[in-house]
């Protein structure tokens, strides 16, 4: 086990590297550099070199990369270009409300999509296995900004039931007190996340429902739902941690679409409005965040699995 | 032959993937036969007829809000849209599956390290990656192939490393380097075609992606520049309007997507369905 968890740390700590490495690149593949994009292709030769000292941009680039990297480790991820604040406080006032959002439509989707998937295992073949089917083929090929506009359509005009708008407080107790704007935000984030996930479960139970310790617990004259509950659904639960460890990029890249659509003040919200202005130094800081987050969510998703299925450490 | 007629046998049987492929082939007739039948103009603006309710005289599904006949425009758009999306699904397929065939075929170190890398990639969310390119250069669509391809590689080439490393140890991979036959003629005549299965089924799931991606960037704003369009641009334009009861303009490139995207996926599975049987039928 041990040594399982030093190699796997190792390997997201190398993978980490490496996005920084592309997140620098991405920074310096931009057309005339940052200078050109920041300055406006009015800026004259001098301006650009002037910017281009400042901000240390005419040094060679592994001596830029190293410093980069030193910022980094400091907790520094630069100056935000038009809102001249640094990335890190943007990041520190956004994320929480972000966390707020995909937590709940994760919750939302695993408490949906267990029960799903395992009702058209039970009825495989069936009218309901069918339906069910067909609707998460649907709600995977709708894309989120449409179900979403669809949602406000029908559930704040038409019915108006909840607002339209996500909580646009500051602090974290302003969402929560107007947690009722944030019903359909997470109810198209997770929609996807239902399909995926209860599409996923549903195999998972038929495969389990095959194995010799099923029938072994049939023949001892367990009831059905005895054998569903305590034997297999136990089983078919582990990989939805790989599985959700998995899906964390499409989570976050679904919240830039959820987030401006209704215009709730997160991360993705902060990446989409830097990217309208080219305010790079917060694009690339919001990515690595994010990046970071995905690398030590499937690592975390990986020792959790290690712990409830011990056969995975020994495999390796 | 056989192999391929039971493949073919085992998918028509499979009525959700024959009703995507008829909707595919009835989308695709519509894009390219329907202007020869319904000739529009799609270039220049007409504002004295914008905004007109679908059943208006020579507009049947109505017009946009700069007065384009929105029938017209449908065509249209769906031309861009299957355009791009296949041809970014196959560029992901192809770029994947030459990387993960390398990968896998040489094991040790060099796939360690090219695995890392996909890691790395696959751990920024796609859309941050496709946004961040899409803010430095103007989209058009070739660069929006190039971009989509150039994010959607990764799973093709995690699925191909794992078939070709279980593939790389059979006999007569073996008995070809023994007789003399290098690297390259092992991973293009023994490991490629053998992930075949793999690859196609996957390459219809990156095509129904890519439509995705490319509506998703149109929604940002990030998007083919008009008068060209595609039904993610369409379906993103009419959002501003769609509150103030302006309905035709989302549903019907709302439909379409939801159509084109769904087709994918039905005949993705039918065909993953269609290998699996075959596989379960060949002799151990």
């Amino acid at each position: 086990m041990t040594r399982f968890l030093i190699r796997r740390t190792l390997q997201a700590l190398v993978v980490l590297l490496l996005v920084t490495v592309i997140v620098f690149a991405l920074l310096h593949a931009l057309p005339g550099g940052p200078a050109r994009a920041i300055l406006g292709p009015r800026a004259s030769l001098p301006q650009i070199e002037q910017f281009n000292h400042d901000q240390g941009f005419d040094q060679p680039l592994p001596v830029q990369y190293l410093s980069y990297l030193w910022h980094l480790l400091g907790g520094d991820l630069g100056q935000s270009y038009r809102l001249n604040q640094p990335v890190l406080d943007l990041l520190a006032q956004r994320i929480p409300k972000t966390l707020v959002l995909t937590c709940s439509a994760t919750l939302l989707a695993v408490a949906v999509a267990v029960p799903l998937g395992v009702l058209q295992a039970v009825r495989r073949g069936r009218f309901t296995d069918h339906l069910l089917t067909g609707l998460s083929f649907l709600a995977y090929a709708t894309p989120a900004f449409f179900l979403g506009l669809v949602l406000i359509i029908l559930f704040a005009q038409t019915w108006p039931l909840l607002p339209a708008e996500a909580p646009q407080s500051a602090g974290l107790g302003g969402v929560f007190a107007g947690f009722g704007g944030l019903l359909l935000p997470i109810c198209t984030l997770a929609a996807g996340m239902i399909a995926a996930f209860s599409r996923y479960l549903r195999s998972s139970v038929l495969d389990n429902l095959t194995e010799d310790y099923v029938r072994t617990a049939r023949s001892k004259g367990q009831s059905e739902r005895r054998v569903l509950v305590r034997h297999v659904l136990r089983n078919a639960l582990i990989p939805v941690v790989t599985l959700l460890g998995m899906y964390l990029p499409a989570l976050f890249g679904g919240t830039v679409v959820v987030e401006s659509l209704f215009n709730y003040p997160g991360t993705g919200l902060l990446f989409w409005s830097a990217a309208q202005s080219s305010d790079f130094p917060v694009l690339l800081g919001v990515t690595l965040v994010v990046a970071a987050a995905t690398v030590l969510g499937s690592l975390l998703a990986d020792l959790v699995y290690a712990l409830l299925d011990p056969r995975i450490r020994t495999v390796r | 032959m056989i192999a391929r007629e039971q493949i073919a046998r085992s998918f028509v049987r499979n009525r959700l993937a024959v009703a995507g492929l008829v909707v595919l082939l009835l989308l695709a007739a519509f894009s390219w036969l329907g202007p020869l039948l319904w000739p529009t103009d799609q270039v220049h603006t007409d504002l004295a007829a914008a905004t007109l309710p679908p059943g208006s005289p020579g507009h049947p599904l109505g017009t946009t809000d700069l007065g384009y006949d929105l029938l017209g425009r449908l065509m249209v758009g769906g031309r861009s849209s299957l355009e791009v999306g296949v041809a970014a699904g196959l560029l992901a397929t192809l770029v994947g599956t030459a990387y993960g065939a390398v990968s896998g075929y040489f094991g040790g170190w060099v796939d360690a390290v090219m695995m890392r890398v996909t890691d790395a990639v696959l751990a920024i969310p796609a859309l941050f990656l496709l946004i961040v390119v899409a803010a430095m250069v103007t989209p058009s669509k070739p660069l929006l192939v190039l971009v989509i391809g150039a994010v959607a590689w990764l799973s093709p080439a995690r699925l191909v490393r794992g078939e070709a490393l279980s593939l790389r140890s059979r006999e007569y991979v073996q008995a070809m380097r023994v007789m003399g036959g290098g690297s390259v003629r092992a991973v293009l005549r023994h490991i490629v075609p053998n992930t075949i299965g793999t690859v196609a089924v996957n390459a219809t799931f990156q095509i129904a992606d890519a439509i995705l991606y490319v509506a998703y960037l149109s929604f940002l704003g990030l998007s083919v520049p008009p008068p060209a369009t595609d039904w993610g641009t369409m379906l993103s334009g009419g959002l501003t309007y769609a509150q103030d009861g302006y309905w035709w303009l989302i549903v019907p490139p709302g439909v379409a997507i939801v159509l084109v995207v769904g087709a994918f996926n039905f005949i993705g599975d039918g065909l993953r369905d269609a290998f699996e049987v075959r596989l379960q039928r060949r002799p151990a």
